[in-house]
């Protein structure tokens, strides 16, 4: 009788991803919102006869997406690699400087001025500089803008995972007489790990973003910015949206893989 | 002072030992005195409850004996060791109010990490906390998750790591604290049973007089400001500590030594003053 009342009980508080919980309303009443939201801008826009270099209706920008795939994935393509690359260095540099800083107090006192300047500044305001200092031919500054806007949620979200060991597992481990490597390994990382994944799925999305908009700047032409700027340039505005809409896809699935990650990482993590 | 330890078990050396211990927190402004000349001896296999209203320095006083705190004055000596010596030892297992499971870890891997701590090996290790689980019939967990516990459940995870290293002295803070009365008396006998299997010293702190008078051989009565032992009531008339059963809940004696204790802690005025006669 206990067994079973104790066996329900573990069954009940079993951890899920949310998308699990999601009921048919929460995954119908977005799509609903986003069908009606489309249909009426369709209707305006056809109704008003409103020119496309105000808005194209949408039927127009799916018709290029469509003619222009191949074109859209490619540039999805070169700018999602610049995003991925700075991602990723930007993410290393950013956990290694937390640890570094949650160890060595005079290296966290001296980084707060450096990370609030990083924190104020849009770091793609850097990217005419970089451009000159790299040469405008490669992708090296577009790489390092991303990589930089990475660093700072990155490297605040791993600092504050580091300071999250509760004062029970502290306790816990000196009662154990640990080694200080060993609490480092068996409490202080993991406990910072799905802070770090936190902070990597917010610096996913500006990655993106800041790719993008460094390519508004200069550099080699075939990424997503680049593309738009000369597609409104050149009076296509239906096809400057088709790029967009690449750009909208492209944030989402950074988002979508690194949020998926971070939900693995804290399955566990409620109690 | 009278105990129920029989003579064969007092003859060893005590499980803990401590002999006038201060301890005194100093922030910037004023001092608090937490614990004041405290004297208590736990026999080898007894079991002693701490009770007393909080900040009476109960808990402190667990501390100390764990060496997670230093006194300020005094000695704490564990098994005839420095606290220090005996925590390096591991000659003590801990529980505390909050399980303090590690989320990223199953069950069985939570039982076993203090042994992984200390260099046991994985066949020696999974053979233990197999045998701890089947202590606290949490068999069919092992491969879950803590957050796939209840809370009583959890806390028996939290006791089987606390005896996974064979302990002959249990330190428990309030490990029952945050459990319903129901989930708290069964583990109040899972606790009897287990230290009826174990033969461990118990070091017990509680803020339920009931649960003091139930599980203890002793029950330590304690003030608050500064901390001081009230008086130390025996409960050898309900029979050994690792002897009871849910029957002596209902038993005369029960309510007696319950009565007694609460004199005790009622019998105290805010103050403290009359503390002083206890020692």
């Amino acid at each position: 009788m206990t067994d079973l009342l104790t066996r329900q009980a573990a069954r009940d508080t079993r951890a899920r991803l949310p998308i699990t919980h999601a009921g048919v309303t929460t995954m119908v009443a977005p799509i609903v919102f986003g069908v009606v939201v489309l249909g009426l801008w369709q209707v305006v826009v056809v109704a008003f006869d409103i020119e496309p270099y105000v808005i194209p209706a949408p039927s127009d920008i799916w018709r290029e997406v469509t003619a222009n795939q191949a074109n859209v994935l490619s540039a999805m393509g070169v700018t999602g690699r610049n995003a991925l690359i700075g991602l990723l260095a930007g993410a290393v540099v950013g956990v290694a400087a937390a640890v570094l800083s949650s160890a060595v107090r005079v290296v966290d006192q001296m980084a707060v001025p450096v990370v609030a300047a990083l924190s104020v500044v849009p770091i793609v305001a850097l990217a005419p500089v970089l451009y000159t200092l790299f040469g405008a031919a490669v992708n090296t500054s577009r790489i390092l803008v991303a990589a930089v806007s990475v660093l700072i949620p990155v490297y605040l979200n791993t600092l504050r995972g580091l300071r999250q060991v509760t004062a029970v597992h502290r306790d816990l481990m000196t009662a154990y007489a640990a080694g200080p490597l060993q609490v480092v390994r068996s409490v202080t990382l993991p406990t910072a790990t799905p802070y770090v994944f936190t902070g990597l799925r917010i610096a996913s999305s500006l990655a993106v973003i800041s790719a993008l908009i460094a390519e508004y700047f200069g550099g080699p032409i075939g990424g997503l910015g680049k593309s738009i700027t000369s597609a409104a340039a050149s009076s296509n505005y239906p096809l400057a949206y088709a790029y967009v809409v690449g750009a909208i896809v492209l944030g989402l699935a950074f988002y979508v893989v690194t949020l998926l990650v971070e939900l693995s990482f804290s399955r566990h993590r409620s109690s | 002072m009278s105990t129920s330890v029989t003579p064969a078990v007092r003859d060893a050396v005590s499980a803990i030992q401590v002999t006038g211990v201060d301890r005194v927190f100093t922030s910037r402004k004023d001092q608090v005195v937490a614990l004041d000349t405290v004297d208590l001896t736990v026999a080898a296999g007894e079991f002693v409850s701490l009770i007393g209203p909080s900040g009476c320095g109960k808990s402190t006083l667990l501390r100390l004996v764990a060496d997670l705190d230093t006194p300020t004055a005094g000695d704490v000596q564990v098994f005839g060791k420095p606290a220090r010596q005996a925590r390096l030892d591991q000659d003590y297992g801990i529980a505390f109010q909050q399980a303090g499971l590690l989320p990223w870890r199953t069950v069985a891997g939570n039982i076993e990490l203090p042994l992984k701590l200390h260099g046991v090996g994985s066949d020696e290790r999974r053979a233990r906390s197999a045998e701890l689980l089947e202590l606290v019939g949490l068999s069919e967990f092992a491969k879950s998750h803590p957050d796939q516990l209840s809370g009583g459940m959890q806390q028996r995870v939290a006791i089987a790591r606390a005896l996974a290293e064979r302990p002959k002295l249990l330190l428990m803070d309030e490990p029952f604290g945050a459990l319903d009365e129901i989930t708290r008396e069964r583990m109040q006998l899972e606790l009897v049973n287990i230290c009826a299997e174990t033969g461990a010293a118990v070091l017990f702190v509680t803020h339920s007089i009931p649960e003091a008078v139930f599980l203890s051989d002793r029950v330590v009565v304690m003030s608050p400001r500064p901390g001081r032992i009230v008086d130390i009531v025996d409960a050898g008339s309900l029979g050994r500590s690792q002897e009871r059963t849910d029957e002596d809940r209902d038993a005369e004696a029960f309510f007696h030594i319950v009565a007694r204790v609460r004199e005790h802690l009622h019998g105290v005025p805010a103050s403290g003053t009359r503390a002083m006669k206890a020692r």
